[in-house]
């Protein structure tokens, strides 16, 4: 078990080695998305809308955290690692080392996670220039943490499955855009046609978003979608487990 | 050291690897000498459990692939084919990553990366990005990353292909350098001269078979240690002969114009497959 923690370190150590290399670049860049997002959807259109008789920026803020908490822990992790695997070939570094699968993974997943939380805080710290108000709370944290993470395991499943970079663009334009403007990130889910909703509420952003906007509105959070955030991170840490395990035995 | 035993990988209906079976001694420096396709990288990458086999067994250090593999990855250093440093990193850092995936003692690790740093002679860029080295200076990097956490067998997948003259050579002296210090070798090449520098016995392999295995100068010896070549209409003709005298002698009755050279490791696989090493 301890070296199991030591291993997980060891790739988490490699990761943060080339994030530090670059953290201005990488805190600088995190913030174009959410700022375009914040003055198109919360200042400029959002001048114009109510949501629930309460200001629109409020209500839009938690969906850009949960949307760009997803798109930055999935693309830390698939990018490099679909990289690793296919052009840069240093997964076959780990492959040849004495180091689990799970342990591995975990590193990985982590380091995404941790990225996305970087990027998250700047997005707070943003949406509190900008006025919004949100309550942050312990549970907020672990919502965003939990986020952060199934779609850090999503990036792993994801990088492993594909067998190039195109497919890997591919996999972000059909899963995770959609995703983005669907999931209740800019607008209430229940606006959608019955059919569509009933899809879109089964997807993984959807739990998210709900679940980080009623922790930051100080609303009521349902257990349920705490339940479908762990299921997801559940079923693509397995994914990313046996598609490894898969290369392991080509 | 090495043993394979009845070693099959098949493809989607292709057979890269078909009923491979020798053994390598402790200590040797063993070549798979072959033309491109021959097999060669798909054996070394199910010895270095990269690939698993269709069929047949191969054991390390007395340990069976696919049953320890945790244990034969602790005994076995790898230079694959191509450069797979990390670019995000310096050399030094490549080698840190290295050590801990390894699960080496910090202190000696640190003693260990800076001696092999000199060892390769890169001690004055280790902390430079390796993605401003030469190719030469990845491949020393590669090596030394390889030997880090002092493995029994070293395996090289080609060691030197697309280096300049003057860099193989240098990576010869260290190659060289190493088996002199007991490691145990087994690399692949299809550079003839590499086999004969380096290796005590080579195999010749092509289409995932095994065609012969011996030293190199037996090999040779199997032909004659001396062969007569001459052109006839725009075609090579050649006969082998146990001595110069008896190269000699031939070549005076030989209408055209002659050369005796000693006989190398290409003539061996020209003889037994008809076609050239690098065809």
């Amino acid at each position: 078990m301890v070296r199991f923690f030591e291993d997980v370190r060891t790739v988490m150590w490699r990761e943060w080695l080339v994030l530090n290399r670059r953290l201005g670049r990488f805190i600088f860049s995190r913030m174009v998305t959410p700022i375009l997002y914040m003055l198109a959807f919360g200042v400029g259109l959002g001048r114009a809308v109510q949501m629930n008789g309460g200001s629109y920026l409020d209500f839009v803020v938690p969906g850009i955290i949960a949307l760009n908490s997803m798109n930055i822990s999935f693309n830390s992790v698939g990018s490099p690692l679909n990289m690793a695997k296919l052009y840069h070939k240093t997964l076959e570094e780990y492959l040849i080392a004495p180091i689990t699968t799970p342990a591995f993974l975990c590193g990985k997943i982590l380091a995404g996670a941790v990225r996305g939380m970087i990027s998250s805080l700047i997005i707070v710290a943003l949406a509190f220039l900008f006025g919004a108000n949100l309550a942050l709370s312990p549970i907020f944290f672990a919502l965003l943490i939990l986020n952060c993470l199934v779609f850090a395991a999503l990036g792993a499943v994801a990088a492993l499955l594909m067998k190039s970079h195109e497919d890997m663009a591919n996999f972000s334009t059909y899963v995770l855009v959609p995703m983005s403007f669907l999931c209740g990130t800019f607008f209430r889910a229940d606006h959608l046609p019955q059919g569509v909703r009933l899809i879109v509420e089964l997807l993984p952003l959807t739990p998210a978003s709900h679940a980080i906007r009623a922790a930051a509105m100080q609303t009521a959070i349902s257990e349920w979608w705490l339940i479908a955030q762990g299921a997801y991170l559940l079923l693509f840490f397995g994914m990313a487990h046996r598609l490894m395990e898969q290369i392991r035995r080509e | 050291m090495i043993e394979l035993e009845g070693l099959v990988k098949a493809f989607q209906g292709r057979t890269a690897v078909n009923g491979l079976t020798l053994s390598v001694a402790r200590g040797e420096s063993f070549a798979l000498l072959g033309p491109n396709g021959a097999g060669k990288t798909t054996t070394i990458r199910i010895l270095t459990m990269l690939l698993r086999p269709t069929a047949g067994r191969v054991f390390i250090a007395g340990h069976e692939v696919g049953q320890a593999d945790n244990a034969i990855k602790q005994l076995i250093g790898v230079v694959p084919q191509h450069m797979n440093l990390d670019t995000d990193l310096t050399a030094k850092e490549n080698l840190w990553l290295h050590a801990r995936l390894h699960h080496m003692d910090k202190q000696a690790a640190g003693a260990r990366i800076a001696e092999l740093l000199a060892f390769v002679e890169l001690s004055d860029r280790a902390d430079e990005m390796v993605g401003t080295f030469s190719g030469g200076m990845k491949r020393r990097l590669m090596i030394a990353r390889a030997l880090l956490h002092k493995p029994q067998v070293l395996f090289l997948d080609e060691p030197t292909v697309g280096l300049d003259p003057q860099v193989r050579r240098r990576l010869w002296d260290l190659i060289r350098r190493m088996n002199a210090e007991g490691l145990t070798l087994l690399l692949t090449t299809h550079y003839i001269e590499e086999a004969e520098q380096l290796c005590n016995r080579v195999a010749i392999v092509d289409k995932g078979k095994l065609l012969a295995l011996e030293s190199p100068r037996a090999l040779c010896q199997r032909l004659g240690e001396f062969v007569v070549e001459w052109m006839d209409e725009g075609k090579t003709e050649n006969r082998y002969f146990a001595t110069r005298e008896a190269a000699a002698a031939y070549a005076g009755s030989v209408q055209y114009n002659t050369a005796i050279r000693r006989t190398n490791l290409e003539d061996v696989f020209v003889e037994m497959t008809g076609r050239k090493v690098r065809e």
